[in-house]
């Protein structure tokens, strides 16, 4: 079924019909931990690129050699290598951006969208089609990481990638941490509103 | 009978460990010394001193025991009117977290005096319980494990029993990652296997757990079986060891933590099933309906959280 989807598309399902955050609702702690700043979405969503599509690839090639009934603990152990293989990089070449992104790095390891992926299609689909997979979820989780770090960032601080643009601080209460939830909340709430409007124009016509 | 009177001595004996470093100070010149507010120690002598000597704030020697080359400054000592206390006052707040050392020199015709102030060890403890339960409440100040917590919250039964499981692997995983982490991975310099090596204790305690309860208490696990394998895709549990790691936890500290962090992902479902199953009667707008509400009230619950910022109990 996969096999005559284009690469392409495999990329824009990721980032628009099955978004990780907003349309599948997974892997939300780093949605609401640490995406007070666009850069900090954009680091952890590369961060999570590289361990969803290496771990799609590694699942992959060996897809043959895995035995089903042991299939969880082999995923659980081929994330926490390259999770464990980010960290490592991240620590020892970004170490600002590292302290700052704390403990979630290693938290990657616990990410139910990459165990899924892998689960739904690393195992049964060839490589060239999981590694397309994997980068369109994993662009799909950094471009929504940065879209709720653009509208806190920008309304908390005015400000974005940490340049200023506003001038001015709008609400402050959106860098502070509870402020996460608020955010996804509403963007939840607007993306399902845009849903319910073109239903109804379509149930109209 | 006989394993009764074992268990009780050995419960005993783990009092008295946890107890002793109440005790082990006070002796000598000086029995008794606690800080008194943020700024202030008090400190009471078992006999009379005299007052030159003691209200002279030259003689006072005080630092962290952490770090004895920074002295802190005095700005007063007083002494009480039956000259067998005195309260030491200081320019800067003082860090109450840390062991206090203090030397007084030429009190009670000694040359030098030295004693440590400090928390109590089990108070201690207690503050890290709290902390991981409330101030660091994991889901809402920390931000952790939310997949399942909006997934689970849904109804108060399901919160209770998923909370109570939670708690439990959370507790026996944290103690076999720290003795793991103790007597494995730092005496072998293998701390950059932490993450492959923590993930998979959790999975493998949770299998444990799972075949344990099946055979031991098949009605629990009946009820509760269910939410096993939720807890293996769960940040929360992962989180605790890698803390432990960071801050290179005890034995005593990693359970708190762990019971903590347990307790806290509790109350946290309970909180938050108890207001869905209200929110399931109410008139909410179709576009907020379902996950969007939720995290609204999760956010809520998060600024609410706010407010025990800064607690401090002992």
């Amino acid at each position: 079924m996969a096999n005559d989807k284009s690469s392409l598309q495999l990329v824009t399902r990721g980032i628009l019909s099955e978004n990780p955050i907003f349309k599948l609702a997974l892997s939300m702690c780093p949605a609401v931990g640490i995406s007070t700043t666009v850069m900090n979405g954009l680091l952890l969503g590369i961060a999570v690129l590289f361990v969803q599509v290496f771990s799609s690839v590694t699942i992959s090639i060996f897809k043959n050699l895995i035995h089903p009934r042991i299939r969880i603990p082999t995923y659980t152990l081929t994330i926490a290598t390259w999770v464990t293989v980010i960290d490592l990089v991240l620590a020892a070449y970004m170490p600002e951006a590292y302290a700052k992104m704390g403990i979630f790095v290693k938290l990657i390891v616990a990410f139910a969208i990459i165990t899924m992926r892998l689960e739904m299609f690393a195992c049964k689909e060839p490589v060239k089609d999981s590694f397309w997979d994997g980068v369109g979820m994993g662009l799909g989780f950094m471009v929504g990481m940065m879209v709720i770090g653009f509208v806190r960032e920008l309304l908390g601080s005015g400000a974005v990638f940490g340049y200023d643009i506003l001038g001015f601080k709008p609400l402050l209460f959106f860098i502070l941490p509870s402020a996460g939830f608020f955010v996804v909340g509403l963007m939840m709430a607007f993306f399902n509103w845009i849903e319910i409007f073109y239903k109804r124009k379509k149930g109209l016509q | 009978m006989m394993t009764r009177v074992k268990n009780k001595s050995v419960l005993l004996a783990v009092l008295i460990f946890l107890l002793a470093p109440l005790f082990a100070h006070a002796e000598g010149l000086v029995v008794g010394q606690t800080f008194n507010g943020d700024k202030e120690i008090q400190v009471s002598f078992a006999v009379s001193v005299d007052k030159n000597v003691a209200e002279n704030i030259h003689n006072y020697t005080v630092f962290e025991e952490s770090d004895p080359d920074i002295k802190l400054v005095l700005s007063a000592a007083t002494l009480a009117t039956d000259n067998k206390s005195v309260t030491l006052q200081f320019e800067d707040v003082l860090n109450t977290a840390m062991t206090h050392v203090v030397e007084v020199k030429g009190l009670g015709g000694v040359e030098k005096t030295t004693f440590k102030v400090s928390k109590s060890y089990l108070g201690y403890l207690f503050s890290i319980l709290i902390s991981a339960l409330l101030i660091n409440n994991f889901v809402f100040t920390k931000y952790l494990g939310l997949c399942v917590f909006f997934g689970t919250s849904k109804k108060k039964t399901t919160a209770k029993g998923m909370g109570v499981v939670f708690t439990l692997v959370m507790v026996a995983s944290a103690i076999m990652s720290w003795f793991f982490y103790q007597f494995i991975l730092i005496p072998y310099d293998l701390n950059f296997l932490q993450i492959v090596v923590f993930i998979g204790l959790v999975s493998l305690t949770v299998q444990a757990v799972d075949t344990i309860l099946r055979k031991v208490n098949p009605i629990l696990f009946n009820s509760f079986g269910v939410f096993l394998v939720l807890v293996i895709a769960n940040c929360v549990i992962i989180a605790v060891p890698l803390i432990v790691a960071n801050n290179n936890y005890n034995f005593f500290e990693t359970f708190m933590l762990a019971l903590g962090a347990g307790g806290g992902f509790l109350l946290a479902l309970y909180l938050m099933s108890s207001v869905s199953e209200r929110l399931l009667l109410a008139n909410i707008p179709p576009t907020f309906k379902g996950l969007p509400i939720a995290f609204i009230v999760a956010g809520q619950f998060a600024m609410a959280f706010l407010g025990f910022s800064g607690l401090q109990i002992f």
